[in-house]
């Protein structure tokens, strides 16, 4: 950039630096990859990774997408694991509060766009939102089919039985689907789609959202998309349905038996407790009391 | 075998890698249920002619055309990727020489028939599992051997697999790259025992590479002779092989070691 970067000096975001970081250049390119991505479903769409302030897989490819669809109306919020105080998500909030000069907020009701890793908000998402997810592998199949080239000819032609022989193979060996996170999705029943390594509860909250999911995968350079009211179907077998797993416990803060619960150990005699992960749920039904 | 039209018509087809000729004006038609086998040398074109004939490799000039289940008659080079990979997985079947070419080693063996019928669609864990097992019953193998990875079995019995695999689906034409080379004698004469009652039972169009005039003689109905890409002889496997016409053929016939 020039020094005489236009936005530069506006809503009093760091000098030197243009409007949320990225040069408008990038932003364009990551935007036009974005359209292709909503308008092709759970499709991966390539797009120039940039080099960004912070290492490869603390969600380099996230802030990508970010940084290209804010705005400085726009509300923040920041989640690592469900939590909005831990590293990760302290450090991206505060980024993106220093470099776009936006408000940020922990309350997923008021977030206009809301970055996460790990973890989809408990609150039900409406019209207008984007959830954007940190993506450390963006291929669904790679750990079936080492060969990338070979991949990506199988989602041409929409050739998943590879996928399948992986849940038969849990089922015959373990009795049941033993993916508990990053569990493979079918999406608008054509694109076979990682939805990014959220745990297995979380992915019946995708389907027919009625937020826009974006997903940016920054060190393999690919964004894809889900448009708002898509299906989302998580693979399984008609006598063996997905069944989305949870710990038989309620939550030790707020007493939540339908939230998503992180097993704490207290102590080095056994003791442990189930926490929520959402610590803004948790902390709104604690507030509710 | 049948006055119906070939279910596959090859006519015309040259390659050549550099200077080798590896098929040369070669024709050959297959009618459905019939076994014809490619008899040669090392190096005379079999191997080649199979890989056109299936499409996975486009000769310099020649056409190959398949008649499907619905009678449609489909040029097999230029009839794009999709198109071949649905005709792959439906219609046709493939049995390598090398079983570790055509099994997944690391999947369970009732995963390995049952990846056929959930590529094309089956999405019921009992009705898969219990196609796999009625296969491995048909091809010998215990079924309680279902869960246990083909790296555990035996040669012959990862050939059988490989062919339970392979016919889950019913294909209507099967092409074989020496499905007997490598096992011991009395393997290899069960195996061609139990391809012979299968391919009868199901009424199999099936094109067979071989060297092995016994293995040709005991499976094929017809036979085509081919040395430097060319095809010098082909008739009825027992014409061919009792009143050999062609210099090569003979040559061929009277090299067979007696037991």
């Amino acid at each position: 950039m020039s020094a005489a970067a236009p936005d530069a000096a506006a809503g009093g975001t760091l000098a030197g630096y243009n409007f949320a970081y990225l040069d408008e250049d990038t932003k364009r390119m990551i935007r036009r990859a974005l359209l292709k991505a909503v308008a092709v479903p759970g499709h991966q769409v390539p797009f120039g990774s940039r080099e960004m302030p912070l290492p490869y897989g603390w969600g380099t490819g996230g802030i990508q997408v970010t940084a290209s669809v804010i705005g400085p109306d726009d509300t923040l919020k920041v989640i690592d694991q469900g939590a909005d105080d831990t590293t990760n998500a302290v450090s991206i909030r505060r980024f993106f509060a220093r470099v776009a000069g936006v408000r940020t907020t922990e309350r997923a009701s008021e977030a206009t766009i809301i970055q996460t890793r790990h973890r989809i908000p408990e609150t039900k998402l409406r019209e207008g939102q984007i959830l954007v997810y940190q993506v450390p592998m963006p291929e669904p199949l790679f750990r079936l089919e080492p060969r990338v080239a070979e991949t990506r000819r199988l989602h041409a032609l929409a050739d998943y039985g590879l996928m399948h022989v992986k849940l038969y193979e849990d089922i015959a060996r373990q009795g049941e689907v033993t993916i508990s996170y990053n569990y493979p999705v079918m999406v608008n029943g054509r694109y076979l789609m990682s939805p990014s390594p959220i745990p297995a509860f979380d992915n019946p909250k995708m389907d027919r959202m009625p937020a826009l999911q974006l997903f940016g995968a920054g060190r393999e350079k690919r964004i894809y998309a889900v448009p708002p009211y898509t299906s989302v179907r998580s693979l399984d077998f008609e006598d063996h349905p997905f069944k989305p797993p949870r710990p038989a416990a309620a939550c030790a803060l707020c007493g939540s038996r339908d939230s998503y619960l992180d097993e704490v150990v207290t102590d080095d005699r056994g003791g442990r407790r189930f926490l929520c992960s959402d610590t803004d749920h948790c902390a709104g039904r604690r507030a509710e009391r | 075998m049948s006055d119906d039209a070939p279910i596959l018509d090859a006519s015309g087809l040259h390659l050549r890698f550099g200077a080798v000729p590896a098929l040369d004006g070669v024709a050959l038609r297959v009618w459905p249920g019939e076994v014809v086998a490619i008899l040669g040398e090392s190096g005379s074109g079999k191997t080649s002619l199979l890989r056109v004939l299936s499409g996975a490799l486009a000769p310099d000039a020649g056409g190959v055309l398949y008649r499907d289940a619905s009678g449609a008659v489909l040029p097999v080079l230029g009839m794009g990727e999709a198109a071949l990979r649905r005709l792959v997985r439906t219609e046709w079947g493939f049995v390598h020489q090398n079983p570790r070419d055509g099994l997944r080693l690391g999947v369970s063996a009732g995963g390995n028939v049952g990846e056929r019928l959930m590529a094309v669609g089956a999405r019921h864990y009992g009705g898969i599992r219990a196609a796999a097992a009625e296969w491995l019953r048909r091809v010998e193998i215990d079924p309680a051997r279902m869960d246990d990875l083909p790296r555990d079995f035996s040669g012959g019995m990862q050939q059988r697999l490989q062919i339970a695999r392979t016919l889950v689906t019913e294909p209507r034409l099967v092409f074989m790259d020496e499905p007997t080379g490598g096992l011991d004698v009395s393997v290899q004469a069960r195996l061609l025992d139990l391809i012979r009652a299968l391919v009868a039972d199901l009424g199999l169009a099936v094109l067979l590479v071989t060297h092995d005039i016994a293995v040709a003689r005991l499976l094929a109905h017809r036979l085509v002779v081919m040395r430097r890409g060319r095809v010098v002889e082909h008739g009825l496997t027992d014409r061919v092989l009792d009143d050999p016409q062609h210099e090569y053929t003979q040559l061929l016939v009277s090299s067979v070691l007696a037991a």
